[in-house]
């Protein structure tokens, strides 16, 4: 039986991965950064998984304006980096694991979650940030990926009890495939950050140490923060964080906290990052 | 008559609701077309034909060819998408934030830098008003 063994939450910052890419990363503004991580890439080696489900959102670069999926499910056999006008980022191609995707696509269906589901699709930072952090700058990502594409660019996003809810759904169908596979479930994006107009550069640590805390010892309650909590208090792109609740909602009630690490600021953003083990 | 919105209290925010994607639909069509290398060159190459394929209303032209990043995003433009525009005149989104902000970039970054806008002042419209 596939199982999930733990989820992380890490922010995707389009910077992180520049400066990666760039070699950037022992400079005095990326440093501490990436400090952060020096932990999370060892345990990562320790607990390698099979597949990671990664939750995340695309930036008008596998859909424009034209299509909005609430939730799309890749179902592909690979996902290239996409080029978000630069240039794709030079990481390895994104090897999906079709089977399990296609058994989580129906399973959650019926369990009431109306998927998109994505035989094509490239996958832009919002995604393979979060690889590259985790994993460092690797030949070919260490298993296989399976991507959850969430919308939050247009108001509004799905809200925190419904992710929460959807991670409870993707548990259920991950414990009921057969195959003995190891999974970590990653909900990715945030923390607080405003990107447009007057109010760009607004960062509330205190609210995302609340919702951290909340993240770990009271999920309920961390999914229940409302849209206009997160828009006010968080940036109208800080309500990213609502990813964060499908990853949660995989795991255990009890989990134990084995990381965390917050940075202000990676460009525009304050970083953030957890590891939850299930208990 | 539709309620009024609860984010709209929200100073110096624009949320990208569906009025605003369905007001900024070409507009944000246009800077997404951006993305690719084909398109770049011909809006280079000449602005307002390449504009004509994209039925914008006159403000929402006459704020891609003047560059007004604010006026982009409060006639529905996303900021995930004017920042392709952004980009095709090579400024990065850190610099494009200074200047919606009436910041120059120096005093952008080290706002960043001593930990980012401060919630304190910056909920609520109510707050602004007597700036």
């Amino acid at each position: 039986m596939a199982r999930i063994v733990a989820g992380v939450g890490c922010s995707h910052v389009p910077a992180i991965g520049v400066a990666m890419d760039t070699h950037k990363t022992h400079e005095p503004y990326w440093a501490p950064v990436f400090r952060g991580f020096e932990f999370s890439r060892h345990w990562m080696r320790e607990n390698r998984p099979d597949v990671v489900f990664l939750v995340y959102n695309d930036h008008c670069t596998a859909f424009s304006a034209e299509m909005i999926p609430t939730f799309a499910l890749g179902c592909a056999a690979e996902f290239q980096p996409a080029d978000e006008g630069w240039g794709p980022r030079p990481v390895p191609v994104v090897k999906g694991h079709q089977k399990l995707a296609s058994h989580i696509a129906q399973s959650v269906i019926l369990d009431e979650f109306d998927l998109t589901i994505m035989n094509r699709m490239e996958v832009d930072h919002g995604l393979t940030v979060p690889l590259s952090v985790m994993f460092g700058e690797v030949d070919e990502w260490p298993c296989a990926v399976i991507p959850l594409c969430v919308n939050v660019v247009q108001y509004p996003a799905p809200t925190g009890n419904r992710c929460y809810n959807l991670g409870k759904a993707v548990r259920r169908a991950i414990e009921s495939y057969d195959d003995d596979l190891k999974v970590m479930v990653f909900g990715t994006g945030g923390m607080s950050h405003q990107l447009q107009h007057e109010r760009a550069g607004l960062i509330n640590p205190e609210f995302d140490k609340r919702f951290l805390d909340l993240l770990t010892e009271d999920p309920v309650a961390g999914s229940r923060i409302t849209h206009l909590e997160y828009l006010r208090e968080a940036g109208s792109e800080g309500i990213e964080m609502v990813m964060w609740h499908v990853m949660r909602g995989a795991l255990n009630e009890h989990v134990r906290e084995v990381h965390r690490h917050y940075h202000v600021p990676a460009s525009n953003t304050a970083v953030g990052h957890i590891i939850l083990e299930n208990a | 008559m539709t309620k009024p919105k609860d984010y709209d209290d929200i100073p110096g925010t624009f949320v990208f609701d569906a009025d605003r994607s369905r007001e900024g639909y070409h507009l944000n069509m246009f800077c997404i077309s951006l993305r690719l290398q084909v398109n770049r060159d011909a809006f280079r190459a000449d602005p307002g034909t390449y504009l004509d394929r994209y039925p914008m209303n006159a403000d929402q032209r006459e704020a891609v060819l003047k560059r007004e990043w604010n006026r982009l995003i409060e006639l529905g433009g996303n900021i995930y998408y004017t920042s392709k525009l952004a980009a095709f005149d090579g400024i990065t989104f850190q610099d494009l934030a200074a200047v919606m902000t009436h910041m120059d970039r120096d005093s952008y970054r080290a706002m960043m830098l001593a930990g980012g806008r401060p919630i304190e002042g910056n909920r609520y419209k109510s707050e602004w008003e007597t700036k």
